[in-house]
């Protein structure tokens, strides 16, 4: 039952004084599903690396009832699965098992567990054949899928996805999509991809300018041109 | 486009293939030690060992043709020593002038340069089969097995995932530059502008790629960090190598200490 | 066609090139010099060292490819050493350097592996003590200005490739590889060329990060260097300035000089004579042990490539019924 989200009132600036975050608060309940929307330097990315405290900011981060503060980032990271946009950011290992393997090695499971939970994390994503090979000859949707093993191996709570489907071709991204749709983690989504988020995900935030600028249903929010305009999206 | 040509590693099943990276590494420096320390003009034993690299290439299913074909890396660097055939003293086989020098080329010196040659041929031989038939996965196992250190094996292991990322972004700059690199349709118009300015836009594509390398390696450290990287480099411990192959390996390290004395012998 | 430029010309030494006491000695020399950075660069970097470097390396790898016509067919283009010390200061250059170098010779065969230790030394270490040392010594002079870092760096750059390049010379001299009087002087003139396009290159390398990062050109200048570092730097400037001169003067250099001392020949000699003076049993010479050598050889070539042949005749005969009892 802790597998939740809350920020409250985050202020980020950059070194050089400008506010990435200006003061950011929400809720998110375990199970749900979660877009994150806004234009290129809202402040998405930025928001997501405080999520496992990567970045840290003034202000409140809870996530799965524990605070996102340094003596605490060994079991948040645990519970929190981030994927970067770019798998090859993401995937950084020789081969794609010392990738899947690598969050489960970290945690201090035992060689066993550790290839228990590769093979279990690879078959999710249906990648199971692939634990010998060697990343960069792998297509952009198949390094997509392997991103996401390489958080489920960490068996998170909690899954924050940046772009999942940037990049992939409609065949790549209908399959992510369907796999996106039977994980049973509380998800939070950045992406550009509002047809997705139409389809896959039920509540979205607003971003704009390092501030939440609407949150709510998906539905009534994609209908909503004024404000769809006001922040450069494009009704799907 | 990918940069797959830039990988070694050729796929098979053949008992090369198959054996311990460690066994293959150890035993690729032990025939390379005992090539360079064969003396000069020991040609019995150079035969031997051509015979080992060959028998090697043969097992590997490489064949020997493809080897042979990759073994002309060294041919430039024989130029260094070729001066050697004038320079060691000896037994004169015929001289020559050219202007006011008189060259005389010597046995010894004809010698020593075919010996350097021959020596370096079948070291660079037994190399290309180390880096065809091993993934370099297997590579870095069994740099770990002989001892390098963690942190330059994870050094390592990194620089050959991303090797491959920035050759791609290297070849996407070429490409751009090449595009953008129009001749005048005028005659004699001198083309590309001065080497000073050829060299600066090459300097601007050099700092481009450490640029896009710095920001990289802070988005692979997030990405780490994510996942519970502390900073301390750990990995499973290796399994043991099987002990069949510990005793092929000192047979064979037997086999080439065998050679080493025969060369040694004969050219006392 | 991609590979040739990865090899910048003359400088990365094959095996069979270096005796085995100059290779073992730079090997010993380099194995330390590597341990002492891997401590320091712990400290220096942190956590974010592994990922870093990493990356560098593979940059400097992919670098290296980037080149630009000059004249005649010639091309100029990066090494890195330079680059890699002022963007990470001296220990993590040394460690990049040592990655990539090693790469090369392990996969490429771009340098050999028992003479990756001299590799090391002449295009990572060398390069990396006179590129901090003259750099340092640029910046300084020049008060910090941002003139210094582009005139330091093309300095730096052009020496640590001609200082490589010399080095390089003297070890295949003292190896008794090649003439010291003929190849210290073509090394170093063909290389003093060749090193302008590593300056120009790195120059402008550092003018494009003056620009777009300038945060980055401080790394490297965060930790001073320890006193190791100046005297090392010391150490190789004197060996070069003494020993490139005498190798030169003398009708066949640094050979001539060996063999007269009548070390060398003792050097090479010793090990041999701890076996006594016998001929090989049943072998009277040297020419019918190598036609000996030659029959042996040929027959375990030959026995090899029929036990394979017998091997596959009998693999693909079971392949070829299981296909059909399918």
């Amino acid at each position: 039952m802790h597998h939740t989200i809350d920020v409250e009132n985050l202020i980020f600036k950059y070194p050089d004084g400008t506010h990435a975050l200006d003061g950011i608060s929400f809720h998110i309940a375990p199970g749900e599903k979660v877009a994150l929307v806004g234009p290129n330097g809202a402040g998405k990315s930025t928001l997501i690396l405080h999520l496992n405290g990567i970045l840290q900011g003034q202000g409140m981060v809870r996530v799965a009832g524990l605070e996102v503060i340094e003596k605490n980032f060994a079991r948040v990271r645990a519970a929190v699965g981030l994927v970067f946009q770019d798998p090859d950011d993401q995937l950084f290992s020789p081969t794609v098992f010392d990738d899947v393997a690598f969050g489960p090695i970290y945690q201090g499971l035992s060689e066993a567990e550790v290839r228990t939970r590769v093979s279990t994390a690879l078959h999710a994503v249906q990648m199971q054949d692939f634990a010998p090979r060697v990343s960069h000859h792998l297509s952009v949707g198949q390094k997509k899928r392997i991103s996401i093993a390489t958080v489920l191996s960490m068996q998170p709570e909690i899954l924050v996805l940046d772009e999942p489907t940037a990049g992939l071709d409609p065949r790549g991204r209908r399959e992510l999509i369907q796999l996106l749709r039977e994980l049973p983690q509380t998800m939070l989504i950045a992406t550009h991809d509002l047809h997705m988020v139409a389809e896959l995900l039920p509540r979205t935030l607003v971003m704009d300018n390092g501030r939440i600028a609407a949150d709510g249903n998906t539905l009534a929010l994609l209908n909503d041109d004024a404000l769809l305009r006001a922040h450069g999206l494009e009704k799907p | 486009m990918h940069v797959h040509f830039l990988d070694p590693y050729h796929n098979g099943t053949s008992l090369i293939h198959q054996l311990d990276p460690r066994v293959k590494l150890v035993f690729t420096l032990a025939f390379i030690v005992t090539a360079s320390l064969l003396p000069f003009g020991a040609w019995a034993a150079y035969i031997l060992l051509l015979a080992i690299v060959f028998s090697v290439e043969l097992l590997s299913d490489l064949g020997i043709r493809y080897v042979l074909k990759r073994a002309f890396l060294a041919t430039p660097f024989v130029l260094a020593a070729f001066p050697l055939i004038f320079t060691v003293p000896g037994v004169p086989l015929f001289s020559f002038s050219i202007g006011p020098w008189t060259l005389t080329v010597t046995l010894e010196g004809v010698e020593r340069l075919l010996s350097i040659a021959f020596k370096s041929w079948v070291a660079v031989q037994m190399a290309i089969v180390l880096a065809a038939t091993t993934s370099f996965p297997q590579l870095l196992q069994a740099m770990r097995g002989i001892g390098i250190p963690r942190l330059l094996v994870a050094i390592i292991g990194l620089m050959w995932r991303y090797i491959f990322v920035l050759a791609d972004e290297v070849l996407r700059l070429l490409r751009a530059r090449a595009a953008r690199s129009g001749a005048s349709p005028e005659i004699g118009k001198r083309v590309g502008g001065s080497i000073a300015w050829r060299a600066r836009t090459t300097g601007g594509m050099a700092g481009n790629l450490m640029m896009r390398g710095f920001e990289r390696g802070d988005r692979i450290y997030a990405a780490m960090s994510a996942r519970g990287y502390d900073g301390e480099v750990r990995a499973f411990p290796l399994p043991p190598v099987p002990r069949i192959q510990w005793l092929g390996l000192g047979g064979a390290v037997i086999v080439l200490l065998l050679i080493l004395s025969l060369g040694i012998l004969l050219t006392r | 066609m991609l590979f040739a430029p990865l090899s910048p010309p003359q400088m990365h030494i094959p095996d069979g090139f270096l005796s085995l006491g100059i290779a073992l000695g730079l090997w010993i020399v380099t194995i330390i010099v590597i341990a002492i950075s891997l401590q320091r660069v712990s400290k220096d970097l942190g956590p974010r060292q592994v990922p870093m470097m990493g990356v560098v390396a593979a940059a400097i790898f992919a670098g290296q490819m980037l080149n630009f016509p000059v004249a005649g067919g010639t091309s100029g283009h990066l090494l890195g050493a330079a680059l890699a010390t002022i963007l990470l200061g001296p220990y993590a250059a040394v460690l990049v350097m040592t990655c990539v170098l090693g790469v090369q010779a392990l996969l490429f065969q771009d340098g050999g592996l028992l003479a990756l230790g001299a590799n090391i030394f002449n295009m990572g270490i060398v390069g990396v003590v006179v590129t901090h040392f003259v750099y340092r010594t640029v910046r300084n002079l020049g008060g910090g200005k941002p003139w210094t870092i582009f005139v330091g760096g093309f300095l730096s750059a052009w020496l640590s490739v001609v200082c490589g390049a010399l080095i390089t010379a003297l070890e295949l001299a003292l190896s008794g590889t090649t003439p010291a009087n003929i190849a210290i002087p073509a090394m170093g003139g063909i290389h003093v060329l060749i090193g302008l396009g590593e300056g120009l290159i790195t120059a402008g390398a550092l003018a494009f990060l003056y620009v777009t990062r300038p945060d980055l050109l401080k790394i490297g200048e965060e930790k001073p260097a320890g006193s190791g570092i100046w005297l090392a730097g010391l150490v190789i400037a004197v060996a070069i300035a003494i020993a490139s001169p005498l190798a030169s003067s003398f009708p066949d250099g640094l050979e001539w000089v060996a063999e007269q001392q009548g070390f060398l020949t003792n050097a090479q000699n010793a090990p041999y004579h701890i076996i006594p003076d016998y001929v090989f049993p049943g072998i009277q010479n040297e020419a019918l042990a190598t036609i000996v050598a030659g029959i042996v050889g040929t027959l375990i070539v030959g026995g090899v490539a029929f036990g394979i042949a017998y091997a596959r005749r009998n693999r693909s005969a079971t392949t070829n019924y299981e296909t059909i009892a399918k």
